[in-house]
């Protein structure tokens, strides 16, 4: 086949519409966030003192942290699907987990504890949050990697990596419902390395399947 | 310069609102210096500079199929030369080669530097073989026997919508096999 005869093919597929990368996404992670929830529900549940539990703010500022670890690496992984886009203008949207969960130990240390720091550190429940997270993230990797193959990521590891922070974001919200170690020094221990280990699946998987 | 790209960033708006002649036009105006780029690149690399067919309809290929991730608002050639450029690494590195493409390969293109010919392509025509039947038989009714979407829906007595749909899978299905070969 010659190119013109490429070129004229193509002109006769012109009236094909592709759906936006972001739509994609989106139908991917719900068709994958009932298989995380099933996981959630059968073997965590959510903790029974929750509604105590939202007075504490402490409490309340896991959701925070990880749902802008979700909504920023969303974001960011609809910016990398563009070929020519790069990390930087937008990388530092991914920062703003970080600092809402430095404040949170900022603010945590300025306030009277019946506890030492280690132990609000390693927790009761340290080993269920490090299988927890990445085992409901997998689904949800699965989902985003699915949908973020209809865009064009120049580079495709980093653009996997991202969408590994997306489902572990999304993972740790449910768990944190699950979770009675409120503390921010543990969601800066145990949560980072659930999601480090998620990052580092999302960017070898990405490496593979992002690539166009 | 300035004014190639705004023609392209105007073609291609028209292209996807629905103007299929415009998007002919666009992607013969584009060729030139996708080939042009794609030589030098190859010859950068020590490599034979014939087979810079392959990248130039590999890159087609991306673009086409890559198309609803251009910003309409943006311009449309940093789109094409990112495509272009991790085409170019890639056929380099499956060469063999690892070198870094220039992005102004792309850029400096005069206007008027004069269209190399067409060189034969391989990559494409083999792949074609591996489809299956129903996408291969539509995809050579439309490029190789010049057949409208009409006069091929006639000949296989199936609807227009499912050429429509054979044609676009064929050429989706043939991006995957240039991709894991």
């Amino acid at each position: 086949m010659d190119t013109d005869q490429l070129i004229r093919t193509l002109a006769a597929d012109n009236p094909h519409r592709a759906r936006p990368v972001g739509f994609a996404l989106m139908l991917a992670l719900l068709a994958a966030a009932p298989v995380s929830l099933l996981m959630f529900f059968t073997e965590l549940g959510i903790r029974p003192d929750v509604m105590v539990a939202m007075r504490n703010p402490f409490f309340d500022l896991k959701f925070a942290v990880t749902l802008a670890l979700a909504i920023a690496a969303i974001a960011v992984s609809l910016h990398l699907s563009r070929p020519e886009a790069s990390l930087r203008g937008f990388g530092w949207l991914l920062l703003a987990p970080v600092g809402i969960l430095t404040a949170a130990i900022g603010g945590e240390m300025m306030m009277p504890q019946r506890l030492p720091m280690m132990t609000r550190l390693v927790g009761k429940n340290w080993w269920t949050c490090l299988m927890a997270i990445p085992l409901m993230s997998l689904p949800l990797l699965a989902g985003a990697l699915i949908g973020l193959r209809h865009g064009a990521p120049a580079r495709p590891a980093v653009a996997g990596a991202i969408a590994g922070l997306l489902s572990a974001g999304l993972a740790a919200t449910l768990y944190a419902s699950h979770c009675t170690d409120d503390s921010p020094l543990f969601v800066a221990a145990w949560y980072t390395i659930a999601t480090a280990l998620v990052t580092a699946i999302g960017a070898l998987a990405g490496a593979k399947l992002l690539r166009y | 310069m300035r004014e190639r790209d705004d023609e392209w960033t105007g073609l291609m708006r028209s292209a996807i609102a629905g103007d299929s002649a415009a998007y002919h036009r666009l992607l013969r105006a584009v060729t030139p210096v996708l080939r042009a780029a794609a030589r030098r690149g190859l010859a950068r690399a020590g490599q034979p500079v014939d087979q810079s067919e392959d990248i130039v309809q590999d890159i087609l290929l991306a673009v086409h199929l890559k198309r609803h991730t251009w910003d309409a608002s943006a311009p449309f050639a940093p789109w094409l030369f990112a495509i272009a450029r991790n085409k170019l690494i890639d056929a380099l590195r499956r060469r063999g080669r690892r070198i870094f493409v220039d992005i102004d390969d792309f850029a400096e293109t005069l206007p008027g530097e004069a269209p190399t010919e067409t060189a034969s392509a391989s990559e494409v025509a083999a792949q074609l073989q591996t489809l299956p039947a129903r996408q291969r038989d539509v995809l050579q009714s439309i490029a190789v026997d010049s057949a409208s979407i009409k006069d091929t829906a006639a000949k296989f007595s199936m609807s227009e919508g499912a050429v429509r749909v054979a044609l676009h899978r064929a050429l989706a299905s043939l991006t995957a096999k240039l991709r894991e070969q």
